[in-house]
């Protein structure tokens, strides 16, 4: 299955390589399809492909290190 | 008769056919409805929308159902207020509230959006509709479902008040607690409209449930005679409505219902949760996502989904945005209620709190025409106000006993002998 993340980074950690990291952990197929950085924020549109449990645990491991992982909706509970 | 062409990418422009799909497969980016305007305007007039039904069906041709609706006949055209009272407190010449607290049949503007998303999911053939909703959108959607006929479900956070879930679950929907955080509560719904071949009306029905919002701002022009008003408040939480709000105005201009649109269009946050007005007021594209905390639930939105658009409209239309505190939006729910008689949810307090700021700014003109959006109902909100408007004064049931209260309070009035 394909899900498909914003990944949002904080300042300090906008230079840290997660997605290879998490590409080499787990089996998922990480694909960026967007991304921009500034000084003050990092924000990637991640596609993960693989099985459900794997992309489970490789969003728990962005979520670990400090990164917010939303939904490509953004926040849905109005 | 349809006007819909089908879906467009808000971002590159794909072009999608008209189904229940929300994000681009190419960029990422939220799809819009398309319309043909050239069809529009050949088919509607002025005159055409005067004689029909007080209702926002009757600006049919520009929301995206391809039949009659199946739900919310009586859904909008609710009043746009002159408010004389409030015009000599605020020190303006020409003040308006659209009044949304008065909607039916749930008391906000989310029945306008959920009447076109359910009227849309039965087009679709979708069995069962869903949100995650934490307030007004619960209630409309577990409303309107009902009243159709539909199954629904709604998701919210395990730990919400009963109170806010009493308003939801009278109506016979399957309401479901979930434990987790905001971001995993968030990410589960995601998940399970992905899963669930069901109608979420604010994911995979969104770009036609969105487009519901445009008839409040259809409903201002008309109701002030076909013209635009000078400046318009609007609340932001997601930031969607004030994105249709000006894509109302600009679509009347399109197929020549009106000849200008010249309004400034004024975004409104709480402080505690102000993640578009941050950026306009730094100048910025990208919006911050921050952690609510605020009075204001209705508007709470810490990622809004559309802040980037909202943001566009207000620096399009050379309005601007503002914020206020929590004290701020309980003093403006009471100024509201007190001067001219509309109890407002705590987003009514936001708008119009914010509309006293910048008229005192001076960005908005006191001699000029204004329009404070009012979205949702107070009766939905009242612990806002617990402890922070008084208490009644207790007396015993003996005449001599209220005599002898006037009294106190210096009061005179005349009596019968």
């Amino acid at each position: 299955m394909k899900k498909r993340f914003y990944l949002t980074y904080p300042p300090e950690l906008i230079t840290e390589p997660f997605i290879y990291e998490a590409g080499k952990r787990y089996k998922v197929v990480t694909n960026v399809r967007q991304a921009s950085a500034s000084n003050k924020l990092g924000l990637v549109a991640l596609e993960l492909e693989g099985e459900e449990s794997e992309i489970e645990k490789a969003v728990k491991f962005f979520i670990d290190k400090g990164i917010k992982v939303e939904p490509i909706e953004l926040d849905i509970v109005e | 008769m349809s006007y819909v062409k089908g879906l467009k990418c808000r971002e590159c422009g794909k072009e999608y056919p008209k189904e229940a799909l929300h994000v681009c497969e190419l960029c990422f980016g939220p799809l819009e409805v398309d319309y043909n305007y050239e069809k529009i305007k050949q088919s509607v007039t002025r005159e055409i929308i005067s004689k029909r039904p007080p209702n926002m069906w009757r600006y049919k041709e520009l929301l995206p159902i391809d039949g009659e609706p199946a739900v919310g006949f009586d859904v909008g055209f609710t009043p746009l207020v002159r408010a004389r009272n409030l015009e000599k407190v605020l020190g303006v010449n020409e003040l308006y509230l659209k009044n949304d607290a008065v909607n039916h049949p749930t008391l906000s503007f989310k029945d306008r959006v959920v009447a076109v998303a359910i009227s849309k999911a039965k087009e679709f053939d979708f069995k069962v509709v869903a949100c995650a909703s934490t307030g007004n959108l619960a209630n409309s959607v577990a409303a309107n479902a009902a009243a159709c006929g539909m199954e629904s479900y709604v998701f919210i956070p395990a730990d919400l008040e009963q109170t806010k879930i009493l308003g939801t679950l009278v109506y016979g929907t399957n309401v479901i607690g979930i434990q987790g955080n905001y971001d995993e509560v968030n990410r589960l719904c995601s998940e399970i409209a992905g899963k669930y071949g069901w109608a979420f009306v604010n994911i995979n029905i969104r770009p036609y449930y969105a487009e519901g919002s445009k008839a409040y701002g259809y409903e201002i022009v008309e109701q002030l005679g076909w013209r635009v008003p000078k400046h318009i408040i609007v609340p932001m939480a997601g930031g969607s409505l004030i994105t249709k709000i000006w894509k109302s105005f600009k679509e009347f201009q399109k197929i020549g219902l009106i000849d200008k649109v010249d309004t400034k269009v004024f975004g409104a946050q709480a402080t505690g949760c102000a993640p578009i007005i941050t950026a306009i007021k730094e100048g910025t594209e990208l919006i911050r996502p921050v952690r609510p905390k605020t009075i204001a639930k209705s508007l709470a939105i810490g990622n809004p989904a559309d802040g980037y658009y909202s943001a566009k409209v207000m620096r399009e239309s050379n309005g601007w945005g503002e914020d206020v505190s929590d004290d701020e939006i309980i003093d403006a729910m009471k100024l509201l209620a007190e001067t001219e008689g509309i109890f407002t949810e705590t987003a009514g307090g936001v708008t119009l709190g914010v509309a006293k700021k910048l008229i005192e700014q001076g960005r908005i003109a006191r001699n000029e025409s204004i329009v404070v959006s009012i979205t949702g109902n107070g009766l939905k909100t009242q612990e806002a106000l617990v402890g922070k408007i008084g208490a009644p004064r207790i007396i015993n049931a003996k005449l001599s006993e209220f005599d002898e209260l006037i009294a106190k309070e210096g009061k005179v009035y005349a009596v019968r002998m």
